[in-house]
């Protein structure tokens, strides 16, 4: 059957056949592999640009490069705030396939904080997708060898090499250079964020936060080569970014080394500054703390050690904190007495012990029982006659009294490079007013006269005042930046020019007051010749001391009890001075929260800020030493001390190298 | 006896190396392949020496069988074809019971030393079944003996379909049909088959596996879901598009250097080739192939009964189908499935098996029609 089936058939007609449906078959193949090209000029060739950006985009991500912080060093070049290597932790969003999973896995790999995450969280909103975020600062080396072991778990993160923050002298500038702490979501909202791309720190108190601008510098960019995950394969082009300036501060380390030993850890703070450019060349405010503690995030104990403690070190005295002036407004006064034409300096006052108001039943005492006798100005600077001065107070009258010291800076901000000073009270019917529904009476203006009363002042406002004095009355806002520079270039001062025209008019009224606060040096009856505070100093001194009382007196007995300590919890002790006389370069203001007495307490902080000025200046060596004995000069080329502002060619050379460097590469090509 | 048989065994190893009876043309054309193959593979492998010997060794083992099967007339080969169908349908079968999973469809067989699948013996069994049963028949074949042919390629291409294996189920029925096709089937009757098929599209559609059906979806419109199911076609895309006329050059493919493209050496490999050597590249690699196919059917022509015919036609036409559905897929044009790109695609049960299939068509031409 089968065989016979077959000799019928038509084998020639099949072949025919076949060969038809073979060629008809290929023309189709043809057509589908030409379709096939079609589609493939269509996306090669019509589609290409779009393509081709797409796949540019896919592989090259525009990564920021954070410049390099400016660097802060101290008068003659000694680092003060440094830029360290460090490793952090950063994730890059779009990489990660789960958020929630990745943040929760990687916990048992890094141990986070809430805060870690919670900022985390924040600046991803910020953030575009392919920009990395922190999420963890500086790991310790064991965090980092257990991340490498686990890294391939985790997409998208890695770590990476930053710069931190390091404050080699810790406390002894923390008041003045402050610090820099994580940006936080409240920063994010404030910053601009392309200039803070990749920066993970910004200034959060001190010149850190003031100068924060400068530091800062502007961020550059490279352009890496990704693969799918992310990962860096090499860096394609980088344009660098330009590193903060560095700062020069008019503060030498060791004259600041020295008003921070002085006070001996007694809480309290002193300012010097130089009256003829108002650079402060110290600033301390004591207990002070660990800025460094601060930059990668304190930690909870630490920080509530610090909150806690009834001293607050976090808090700058020195600009935060005011109080009553006492006597030490009494040579401001003085002068304001010469300078309105209230006073001449022959004009005397009879010191009984009491003063009282005329017509009044109130009376005011003078510090010495039985008072000082016949005093002329010179004589009532030196022996601190508070009789002088009520009655000095009265004849000005409160709005001239006022109006002179305010021009001296009381009552306001001195404009100091630094946020948030305070501006203490001046004592006038304008400020009575906005507090209380009683007007002026005649007796505030008699202890205004001797510092008590409404009167709060600020050491830096004291510092500042003492300096303007001292500089014949030519006022600066105090700075305690002096210079900057870019990298690679010299140091351009920073213009510093008088804040205003001269107070005095007449130049005999501030040889009068001078010679007053050098009686309190050196005359028989001065609160510092007694207490031996400028003994051997070979400069001549000027000053005055002020004990102001802190609590109002309760009864009319006099207080008997001499014992130091306790005076001391009832005293507030200053000390304000400036040397040489005759041509004054440093003028200080010291206060001690509990000092029994200004001169014997305050004075000898005071002597001691000028004894290391002395040695930095290069001047002589004072022949009594103090305790811990002069800070020994450190090699360091010197600014000279009487060029008014430092110009470039003073400036030490700089470490250049140390802020160039910026933030390291991460994983590319050799 | 062993002796005997050891001297048989060498002499036709012998005559193998030494006098081969292979179509110089094709086995060139296939030798460039492999090439181009090897090549692109290097670049998409990233340089891994292991891959390229391995691809290599797979290719001399497929050259090896090429020639042993070349030896083998096509009567001997027809009088086999049965049986060889009936085992490797029962294969399938083994497979659909005992079958080894992995990533999630029953397609392998383990055999110890080695696991292979059966459903690649069907690329070849296919063709030859139906080509066998159409042999003896009055062609055109007639709505019985298509019925059959059909009932023939729907239990196998059922079996592979199920495991799930859609790419592989539909090159195996290709390679049914094309034999079908090359017989004379009447063009109304394929026209009311086509008709046919078309109204059973809706119908299909539910009996899709549910990524299956996302991977149609997703085709028709991949930047709904770019991260997930669009990632393959849009990435392939990319690199098809971003190559260019001429291409980024050798081993300078970003898109694969960097792997955003997925399966880079295996189906996708195609879209490497694109990226680096361009419109130009696909234009030179598509002749190639139409060469090949060429030639396949240059032979089918030239053959002596109607057997070798439509095997060797439609050996060569389902070669076209592993192009055209890679090639599509690679361009976004097609669903992605599971279908290689031949002989170029990183893989070495389809390289094998395909070269044996080529072996089929070697021995087809040894035995030609002698022209007088």
């Amino acid at each position: 059957m089968a065989l016979k089936r077959r000799s019928i058939k038509d084998s020639r007609g099949e072949s025919t056949l076949f060969r038809v449906r073979a060629m008809v078959g290929f023309a189709l193949i043809l057509l589908g592999l030409g379709v096939l090209v079609g589609r493939y000029q269509y996306l090669q060739v019509q589609r290409h640009d779009e393509f081709a950006l797409r796949s540019e985009n896919n592989r090259v991500k525009p990564r920021a490069i954070p410049p390099a912080r400016g660097l802060i060093y101290d008068r003659s070049g000694v680092l003060l705030a440094d830029n360290v290597p460090a490793f952090r932790l950063e994730v890059v969003p779009e990489q990660v396939p789960d958020m929630k999973a990745m943040l929760s896995d990687i916990r048992d790999v890094v141990p986070l904080g809430d805060d870690d995450i919670e900022t985390f969280r924040k600046q991803l909103k910020q953030n575009r997708r392919f920009d990395s975020v922190p999420l963890k600062l500086h790991l310790t080396e064991d965090e980092i060898d257990r991340f490498a072991i686990n890294r391939w778990r985790f997409p998208g993160v890695d770590v990476v090499p930053y710069l931190t923050r390091r404050y080699p002298y810790g406390p002894l500038f923390a008041h003045v250079v402050g610090y820099v702490g994580r940006i936080d979501a409240d920063d994010m909202n404030r910053l601009d964020a392309d200039r803070y791309k990749g920066t993970s720190h910004v200034g959060r108190s001190g010149l850190e936060r003031s100068y924060e601008d400068i530091l800062h510098g502007e961020p550059g960019y490279e352009l890496v080569e990704v693969n799918a995950d992310g990962r860096v394969q090499r860096v394609l082009e980088t344009h660098a970014p330009t590193p903060g300036k560095n700062l020069y501060l008019s503060i030498d380390v060791r004259v600041q080394k020295a008003a921070s030993d002085a006070f001996d850890g007694r809480p309290g703070s002193t300012v010097a500054i130089d009256p003829r450019n108002g650079q402060v060349l110290a600033m301390v405010s004591v207990p002070s703390f660990d800025p460094n503690l601060f930059v990668n995030g304190i930690s909870r104990a630490d920080y509530t050690t610090y909150t806690t403690d009834a001293d607050k070190p976090l808090l700058n005295r020195a600009l935060k904190s005011a109080y009553q002036p006492g006597s030490t407004v009494k040579p401001f006064l003085a002068l304001g007495g010469l300078e309105l034409g209230v006073r001449r300096p022959e004009d005397t006052v009879l010191s009984t012990g009491e003063f009282c108001i005329p017509g009044q039943q109130r009376c005011y005492r003078d510090d010495t029982r039985g008072g000082d006798g016949t005093v002329n100005m010179v004589r009532a600077i030196e022996k601190s006659t508070n009789t002088y001065f009520y009655k000095l107070a009265l004849d000005m009258g409160i709005d001239r009294l006022a109006s002179w010291m305010g021009s001296l800076g009381f009552g306001k901000k001195t404009g100091i490079d630094l946020i948030g000073e305070t501006e203490g009270i001046l004592p006038s019917r304008e400020w009575k007013a906005t507090r209380s529904k009683y007007g002026w009476f005649p007796g505030e203006t008699v202890i205004a006269g001797i510092g008590q009363g409404y009167w709060n002042v600020t050491t830096l406002q004291l510092a500042h005042a003492t300096a303007t004095l001292a500089g014949h009355g030519t006022p600066y806002a105090p700075r305690l930046v002096m210079a900057t520079s870019a990298v690679k270039e010299h140091a351009v001062p920073l213009p510093n020019p008088p804040s205003g025209p001269s107070l005095i008019r007449k130049p005999n009224d501030w040889n009068v007051v001078n010679q007053g606060m050098e009686a309190v040096v050196y005359g028989a009856g001065g609160t510092a010749m007694q207490a031996g505070v400028f003994k051997g100093f070979p400069l001549t001194v000027a000053g005055k001391s002020g004990t102001a009382e802190r609590f109002s007196r309760r009864s009319n007995d006099y207080d008997t009890n001499k014992n130091l300590a306790y005076l001391a919890t009832r005293h507030r002790a200053w000390f304000i001075g400036y040397t040489p006389t005759e041509a004054p370069r440093i003028a200080v203001a010291a206060m001690l929260e509990s000092g029994a007495w200004g001169a014997a307490d305050a004075g000898p902080i005071v002597r001691k800020i000028m004894d290391a000025w002395l040695v930095s200046t290069g001047g002589a060596v004072p022949p009594s030493k103090t305790p811990e004995g002069p800070v020994t000069p450190i090699g360091v080329p010197d600014v000279p001390d009487d060029t008014p502002v430092a110009t470039p060619a003073d400036m030490p050379a700089l470490p250049a190298e140390s802020s160039s460097t910026a933030a390291p590469d991460d994983g590319g090509n050799p | 006896m062993i002796d005997a048989l050891q001297i048989r065994l060498q002499r036709l190893l012998r005559r193998i190396i030494t006098r081969p009876r292979i179509d110089l043309p094709l086995a060139f054309g296939l030798f460039v392949l492999a090439c181009v193959g090897l090549m692109t593979l290097y670049s998409a492998s990233g340089g891994n020496m292991a891959m390229i010997t391995g691809q290599a060794a797979r290719f001399v083992m497929g050259g090896f069988l090429l020639l042993l099967i070349s030896r083998i007339p096509p009567s001997v080969l027809r009088s086999w074809t049965p049986w060889l169908y009936a085992g490797s349908v029962s294969l399938l079968l083994v497979v659909a019971a005992l079958g080894e999973v992995r990533s999630g469809s029953k397609r392998w067989l383990d055999l110890g030393v080695l696991s292979f699948q059966p459903s690649e013996l069907l690329k070849l069994t296919m063709p030859m079944m139906v080509a066998w049963y159409l042999h003896p028949r009055q062609l055109p074949p007639s709505w019985k003996d298509i019925i059959v042919v059909g009932i023939l390629i729907a239990i196998p291409a059922g079996l592979i379909a199920e495991q799930p294996d859609l790419g592989t189920a539909l090159l195996v029925s290709a390679a049914g049909a094309f034999a079908l096709f090359l017989s004379g089937m009447r063009w109304w009757k394929i026209g009311s088959l086509l008709a046919a098929v078309g109204a059973m599209v809706p119908v299909a559609w539910h009996f899709l596996h549910e990524y299956q059906r996302n991977r149609v979806r997703t085709l028709l419109d991949p930047e709904s879901d770019p991260l997930g199911n669009g990632w393959h076609i849009i990435q392939s895309q990319i690199a098809v598009g971003s190559g260019g006329m001429f291409g980024k050059g050798w081993q300078h493919g970003t898109q694969s250097r960097l792997d955003f493209l997925p399966e880079h050496t295996t189906d996708f490999i195609f879209a490497v080739f694109s990226e680096e050597f361009g419109l130009v590249g696909v234009i030179g690699l598509m002749l190639l192939y139409a060469f090949i196919i060429g030639r396949c059917l240059w032979i089918a022509m030239e053959a002596r009964d109607t057997y070798s015919r439509l095997l060797a036609g439609a050996i060569g036409m389902s070669f076209f189908v592993y192009v055209f559905v890679n090639g599509g897929m690679v361009a976004g044009m097609l669903p992605v499935v599971g279908v290689p790109m031949p002989l170029v695609s990183y893989g070495g049960t389809s390289a094998v098996s395909l070269l044996t299939g080529f072996g089929v068509l070697m021995s087809i031409y040894a035995n030609r029609k002698v022209h007088d």
